[in-house]
């Protein structure tokens, strides 16, 4: 087994990067491939209460770098899916507690165990950005459709280009399809068109990630959640299958329709 | 044909998305020169490279800058000429 390791960053805080690796992992793990999420948020970790493993810990990253432990007795099991597991970050320690090399060793020592590797950055370019993408084969960058937002994804896909990482892939998240009908949130086209970079996938907007993550439990496992299908899409695009960028303007022309009826009255 | 009429029925004013576009397009044009520090300067070196074949020029008072107007960025140069080269195909 010969694992690929992809790092998930955005630049911005909050745009969705910990619920991105949370659901595109348990997806692919649904998919029977192995698969590690490596939380690589030293001092704020996430990762873990998102997927709900949070009272499973006890080594972390540093514990391994450090020698501390044995990389096998930091990695959870994750019970729901056969072959997901989580190596978690460490919460009182700092960034600097782990380095740029001992991140592509860790990265690679799994490789050998896993088909997926992925690791979830924390925000910001400092050293926390620059241990994370250091393993990486694969950058998946993950922007909403605000202009904050997009304008970091630019910086950030400057800055993995300059670190080798040629053709990061984009994730639009939490996109309203009522607000881009109406004109008041850049379209997938837009931005697309901004950061001229390839489109891995788009998430819509969903309350159901809301209650997912009170609960510990990814989205991809709730069959209703819109935003779950979307990740689930991305995980199949992943492994290289062809799934088409899903149309969020169903029943556009319906809609219009009914907006004009409406406003000519 | 629904197109044309829903444009008419829809007169709405500027779309912010268009705002938060055109503002967008702006403020990357920047970012994008400044996340290189070698950017202008390489710029220059070339511009000084190609100028120098057919004009004596001042090169450390060369100057290269991207300025911002209203809506638009303009690449601005302000090369000091000390004389003309004779031409030798002339």
């Amino acid at each position: 087994m010969k694992g690929k390791v992809i790092v998930i960053t955005s630049g911005k805080g909050g745009v969705g990067k910990t619920t991105t690796t949370a659901n595109i992992g348990s997806a692919l793990a649904m998919m029977n491939k192995k698969v590690v999420l490596i939380d690589t948020d030293i001092g704020l970790r996430n990762l873990d209460v998102v997927m709900g493993l949070e009272n499973r810990i006890v080594f972390d990253i540093v514990d391994v770098v450090n020698n501390n432990c044995k990389l096998k007795q930091a990695l959870i099991k994750d019970k729901r899916f056969e072959g997901l597991y989580l190596l978690p970050a460490a919460q009182t320690k700092d960034k600097t507690a782990v380095t740029p090399h001992q991140m592509k060793n860790l990265t690679n020592e799994l490789r050998g165990d896993f088909d997926f590797i992925l690791v979830d950055c924390p925000a910001g370019i400092e050293q926390g950005f620059k241990n994370a993408i250091a393993g990486a084969d694969d950058a998946i960058v993950v922007a909403t459709p605000e202009v904050s937002s997009v304008r970091d994804a630019d910086r950030i896909i400057g800055l993995l280009e300059a670190a080798g990482l040629n053709n990061p892939r984009l994730i639009i998240n939490r996109l309203r399809s009522k607000m881009v009908k109406r004109g008041d949130m850049m379209d997938i086209g837009d931005i697309i068109e901004i950061l001229s970079i390839d489109l891995l996938g788009v998430v819509p907007e969903d309350e159901a990630i809301v209650i997912s993550t009170n609960k510990g439990e990814p989205a991809v496992t709730d069959s209703n959640s819109r935003a779950g299908a979307a990740y689930k899409r991305i995980a199949r695009r992943i492994t290289g299958e062809n799934v088409p960028i899903e149309s969020l303007d169903e029943g556009n022309f319906m809609e219009r329709f009914r907006r004009m009826l409406k406003l000519a009255r | 044909m629904l197109d044309i009429l829903s444009k008419i029925f829809n007169k709405d004013t500027v779309a912010s998305k268009d705002i938060a576009r055109e503002r967008l397009r702006l403020v990357l044009v920047h970012d994008r020169a400044s996340v290189s520090p070698e950017f202008l300067n390489a710029l220059k070196e070339d511009l000084i490279k190609v100028i120098k074949e057919y004009l004596d020029i001042d090169e450390d008072a060369l100057l290269v800058n991207l300025e911002n107007e209203e809506n638009s960025v303009a690449l601005v140069a302000n090369i000091p000429v000390r004389g003309f080269k004779r031409a030798v195909n002339a």
